[in-house]
């Protein structure tokens, strides 16, 4: 049993990192906590649900039209949310309370438009296959998900260390004001953060969506809520923290049902992760020395 | 500087609230219906119209507007209906009673969804003088709040020891497990009596395990469970839940029988676990399968509305609407709310479509149930 909880536990984890690593992104670079990150998520569930009931596309097609779809949505709240507010030096908070406007505007908006019920992927659409490892038992979808967010991972800090535009991101994340005067057109690179950003949250949320097969216009908030927790937990801004933060918590999670009592999961995982904000209050790959600069 | 953000602060605050309420659904009744002659009741419904359990709130909806068309078509008595969505929050429930009963001035209520929704704003409407109906809310100690508080839903006290018999004795059941959420008030109340009911019929208990609302993975509790092998697991939570709890444990080889509580009865259960509801059983007062005039002719207009088979929460709400009509025409005033609840109170030999029906001193309703089982994607009896 225990083999079999630790592949639930990193399965969990591992959907708590993909959303984990939208945060990261806008965090990393705009150093703002992006508050409707959940609800992008949660509208590219539906995309996708729509894409594959409808069209009838294969799951990797929906994938891609909901990366597009919310990435669009992504380019809208930076316009019409976040530029606005940086042009005028306004508080640090103001972004952020922005973003829950625009979490708010999403969630009733997909109540009115896709109502209030849950809805599930067609049969057939993955979910459901079971692979058999042994005494393990691991779903096709899940793999898919691991596989995902480990390869997002990598691509995104070779990416971002190795190719102009990704120097052009961290250069705009250590200062806005020094990349403008380098030349670079950070209103152009913020843009494209955002929209990675919200794109990524477009597969997860695909890929969570066919992994609990249910998906409704609520479910936002808890996934985001949890994201959230990963992405100060592993270091508010590092990919990599996001990436272990999110396994962790979901291992912490499952380990406490299995060995100990399920009522005490959440407080047993978020006890955890106060206990290692203690010892190290940057997080767990979080650096507490520069401000910006965080990949 | 700061005025023009603030200007645009409130843009988008106003925005928001405007798309708040008009995600509210059914909120912008007709309130002030154009009855000149001022007779029309006024009833406030408050009911769980979006989220994870919005399918309870809208078949309620769409009982109640079911009964409420057919009230006024016969003519001998008008009933408005103001609908407020309680999203399946007591802070909303509350907000909702408050301003049914200051605001729209309503003579009776009908709702909230939810046990513990109930708990916290029935108190409310008892302190006001308000009779309140929940058609949904089953958990222990309901009507304790106060005697303007009725139900006509069945408690869980009645209708859980029914099931758990009725499966112990077809399934020879020896030792199972239990799973409830453990954020929820209503779950706990059903999770007690299934450990009651299983106590009295002598079933061990092998293992206990929680979950709150709004989880979407269950693999480590079931995988637990699986390890274990119980010959049935029960649940004790809404169908949402429920769903995906059977679709996991499906997935992972447990072929048991599951037995539920309330949650468990409604059509969404099938919808979202599909294959994996077979054998799912759950004691209801409510199957439209039976042989009965009353029951046939509402399936049939239920239909003819909606496309779809009405639900134990459609019927349960149905049937408080004409309670509440008779009641209503009783008590002879559709303004007087002290005088509802006392005509409210006497009602017995009422025929509805969920049997017979009558409140009992502590105005819980007495009614029989039947055990259902999914077979093949509906419910059927249990025998």
């Amino acid at each position: 049993m225990f083999w079999q909880q630790l592949v639930n536990g990193l399965t969990l984890g591992s959907t708590y990192s993909l959303v984990a690593l939208g945060y990261t992104l806008i965090m990393g670079v705009l150093n703002i906590i992006n508050m409707a990150h959940g609800e992008i998520f949660m509208f590219g569930a539906f995309v996708g649900l729509l894409l594959v009931t409808y069209l009838k596309v294969n799951i990797f097609v929906a994938m891609a039209g909901a990366m597009v779809a919310c990435a669009l949505l992504g380019i809208l709240m930076e316009m019409l949310a976040l530029r606005p507010l940086r042009r005028r030096a306004v508080s640090d908070l103001a972004p952020l309370i922005s973003t829950i406007g625009v979490s708010i505007f999403l969630e009733n908006l997909a109540l009115k438009i896709f109502g209030p019920q849950s809805q599930t992927f067609p049969s057939g659409a993955l979910s459901g296959v079971q692979i058999q490892l042994g005494s393990i038992q691991i779903s096709l979808v899940q793999i898919i998900i691991l596989g995902i967010s480990f390869g997002l991972m990598f691509v995104l800090r070779f990416w971002l260390s190795k190719t102009r535009v990704g120097k052009a991101i961290r250069t705009t994340a250590e200062s806005i004001d020094t990349a403008n005067l380098l030349g670079i057109n950070t209103n152009k690179i913020i843009l494209l953060t955002v929209a990675l950003a919200s794109g990524l949250g477009g597969i997860a949320g695909v890929l969570v969506g066919l992994s609990i097969n249910a998906v409704e216009p609520t479910m936002g908030l808890s996934m985001g809520l949890k994201g959230l927790a990963v992405l100060i937990f592993g270091g508010m801004g590092n990919i990599t923290g996001a990436m272990v933060g999110g396994l962790i918590l979901g291992i912490a999670e499952v380990f406490t049902v299995a060995y100990g009592a399920s009522s005490y999961r959440d407080a047993v995982a978020f006890g955890m992760i106060i206990l290692i904000l203690f010892i190290r209050p940057q997080g767990l790959f979080g650096s507490s020395t520069r401000k910006g600069g965080r990949f | 500087m700061k005025k023009s953000l603030s200007k645009w602060f409130t843009g988008m605050m106003i925005g928001t609230l405007l798309l708040t309420t008009a995600g509210c659904g059914g909120g912008a009744a007709p309130a002030a219906n154009s009855n000149s002659q001022g007779e029309s009741a006024k009833l406030g419904v408050v009911a769980y119209m979006s989220g994870g359990g919005a399918a309870y709130g809208q078949s309620q909806k769409e009982g109640l507007d079911l009964a409420k068309d057919e009230i006024n078509a016969q003519g001998k008595i008008k009933i408005d209906l103001v609908y407020e969505d309680s999203r399946g929050n007591n802070t909303d429930a509350i907000n909702a009673v408050n301003k049914l009963i200051n605001k729209d001035n309503v003579v009776g209520l009908i709702g909230p969804t939810l046990s513990g929704e109930m708990f916290a704003a029935g108190p409310i409407a008892n302190q006001s003088g308000v009779p309140i109906m929940g058609t949904s809310t089953t958990a222990e100690g309901v009507t304790d709040i106060g005697e303007f508080v009725f139900r006509n839903a069945l408690p869980e006290s009645s209708a859980v020891p029914q099931a758990v018999k009725k499966a112990v004795e077809k399934y020879n059941l020896k030792k199972v497990a239990v799973m409830y959420s453990s954020n929820n008030d209503w779950a706990v109340s059903g999770y007690k009596t299934m450990e009651k009911a299983l106590q009295d019929n002598g079933v061990e208990i092998i293992a206990t395990e929680t979950f709150a609302d709004k989880d979407t993975d269950f693999s480590a509790q079931l995988t637990k469970i699986a390890s274990l092998k119980p010959d049935a697991v029960m649940v004790s939570s809404l169908y949402q839940e429920a769903a995906l709890v059977l679709k996991k444990a499906r997935e992972i080889g447990i072929t048991v029988p599951f037995v539920g509580t309330n949650g468990f009865n409604s059509p969404e259960l099938i919808k979202i676990a599909g294959q994996a509801a077979e054998g799912a059983i759950v004691a209801s007062p409510w199957y439209p399968g039976k042989e009965n005039e009353k029951i046939k002719k509402f399936v049939a207009d239920y239909k003819a509305k909606y496309n779809k088979t009405p639900d134990q929460f459609a019927a349960q709400s149905y049937d408080a609407l004409h309670i509440y009509a008779a009641a209503l025409e009783k008590s002879g005033s559709t303004t007087d709310r002290q005088k509802l609840r006392d005509s409210l109170a006497t009602i017995k030999d009422f025929e509805g479509v969920t049997g017979k029906f009558a409140f009992d001193d502590k105005r819980n309703p007495l009614m029989d149930a039947t055990v259902l089982i999914v077979k093949d994607g509906q419910f059927t009896e249990l025998k």
